[in-house]
């Protein structure tokens, strides 16, 4: 974390581009929305309610991520691409402990 | 070729319901069109039992609430609708007259379109099989309308949730053969209809196949095989006349981006001034526009239409003065 109270995180998108993102730990955001503040082809269709599974990734650290829920287990039952590191970017709360998480973009089906 | 009201809105949900009541307050009449069988859009659709938190005036508001209590606002300007079709081609009829076709051919004309068209119409999600859409019509079917269509073939149904048990069980006494793909070993559905499939398949009528899921689909030009793969055990071919995949659905712009509109970033680009498109008479409101600094909010929706049909009035009645009023003033006068 720096000294700003934000944190780094780094998504890879779909063309195999990988970014860092700054994002604060205060203002209750999840990965969705800070991937959609840098404008990554991400489209959290259903505004973050774990409905729509287009903020699917992958997680590529390893990171000790909060379990899912059951909205959450439920989207990625409904989802394609879904892989043992699949979660929703909606339900990642960005706090102190993901300072450095890697992330890919899931592909998007039709 | 009768005029069907003032506006056509394209898009039922909340901003396509709220535009009814500002268009009556200036005596305009509106008909909406809807491709799923409700109002409500995706607030019906997606999450009628999630809490809204920004609407003003309701710290917190049920989404389907927000729908029966938008309903009930515009009950006194009698809107149309025209429900579970999806408008598909716009084509100007005449000076100031639109022709709006459906999917089922139902014609409607009106001066204003409006489209409120949200995030697009509702499609059923495909499943990312290569060479799928080889094989719609042709074995392979997102919809089921009419069970009987089934009777005494052999049928793969995939996904897990509740249209995919529902659907497996009616179709165990029709079909000859049921079989059912699912990803996990646990399923997502009413727990009634979860029940109902295991003791169907206990007694042999229908085949479950677990933490599986269809990868490829064989035939020649008609379907024949469904490649499953089973996790950690490879895949086999099993020999099918139908394959359902049932994964719900996922909104698409469809047919509204073929309308000679201006697209950005799959969305409609308006003027601000009064969210006007760039053809005459058609505008766009809701999270189906995009201009600088645009928000996907309900309530800049609601801003939008409000603004919109100010416009549409003196678009449609260039020599008539525009006069607003206030409700608190002159209350709501219906048609």
């Amino acid at each position: 974390m720096n000294e700003n109270g934000n944190i780094n995180i780094m998504v890879t998108d779909r063309e195999g581009i990988a970014h860092t993102l700054e994002a604060p730990t205060d203002m209750s955001l999840n990965v969705m929305e800070v991937c959609k503040m840098y404008q990554l082809p991400v489209e959290g269709t259903c505004g973050g309610m774990a409905l729509c599974a287009s903020c699917h990734v992958y997680v590529l650290s390893d990171h000790e991520l909060h379990p899912m829920n059951e909205d959450e287990e439920n989207m990625l039952d409904q989802a394609f691409f879904v892989k043992g590191n699949s979660r929703l970017g909606c339900q990642l709360k960005i706090t102190e402990e993901l300072d450095g998480l890697s992330l890919q973009l899931a592909p998007v089906g039709e | 070729m009768e005029k069907t009201a003032d506006i056509l809105i394209v898009g039922a949900g909340p901003v396509g319901l709220f535009t009814v009541f500002e268009a009556g307050l200036l005596k305009l009449t509106c008909h909406l069109i809807d491709s799923l069988p409700q109002p409500g859009g995706q607030l019906t659709e997606i999450y009628p039992k999630k809490p809204i938190y920004d609407i003003p005036g309701y710290p917190s508001v049920l989404a389907g609430d927000l729908v029966d209590n938008l309903m009930e606002q515009i009950a006194p300007f009698k809107p149309g609708f025209t429900l579970g079709e999806r408008a598909e081609s716009l084509e100007q009829v005449g000076e100031k007259m639109y022709k709006v076709t459906t999917n089922r051919g139902t014609e409607l004309f009106a001066p204003v379109i409006a489209i409120a068209g949200g995030l697009g119409s509702f499609e059923p999600r495909k499943p990312p099989i290569d060479n799928i859409a080889d094989y719609e019509d042709a074995g392979v079917d997102y919809i089921i309308k009419d069970p009987e269509k089934f009777r005494g073939k052999r049928v793969l149904v995939a996904g897990g949730g509740d249209s995919a048990l529902d659907w497996t069980i009616i179709l165990a006494d029709i079909a000859d053969e049921v079989t059912m793909v699912h990803r996990r070993t646990s399923f997502r559905g009413a727990i009634d209809s979860v029940e109902k499939v295991m003791e169907l398949t206990k007694s042999g009528k229908v085949k479950l196949i677990t933490e599986a899921q269809a990868v490829g689909l064989k035939g020649d030009g008609q379907l024949t095989h469904v490649t499953i793969e089973v996790d950690n055990q490879g895949t086999h071919d099993l020999a099918v006349d139908y394959f359902i995949p049932l994964f719900g659905l996922s909104p698409k712009l469809g047919p509204i981006g073929d309308w000679g509109l201006e697209i950005k970033d799959n969305a409609i680009v308006v003027d601000t001034f009064d969210y006007a498109t760039n053809r005459p008479g058609i505008y766009a409101i809701g999270d189906v526009n995009t201009y600088p600094g645009k928000l996907k909010l309900i309530l800049c929706g609601f801003h939008e239409g409000t603004l919109m049909v100010q416009s549409a009035f003196k678009y449609i009645y260039p020599d008539q003065k525009l006069s607003f009023k206030y409700t608190t003033v002159a209350g709501v006068n219906g048609f």
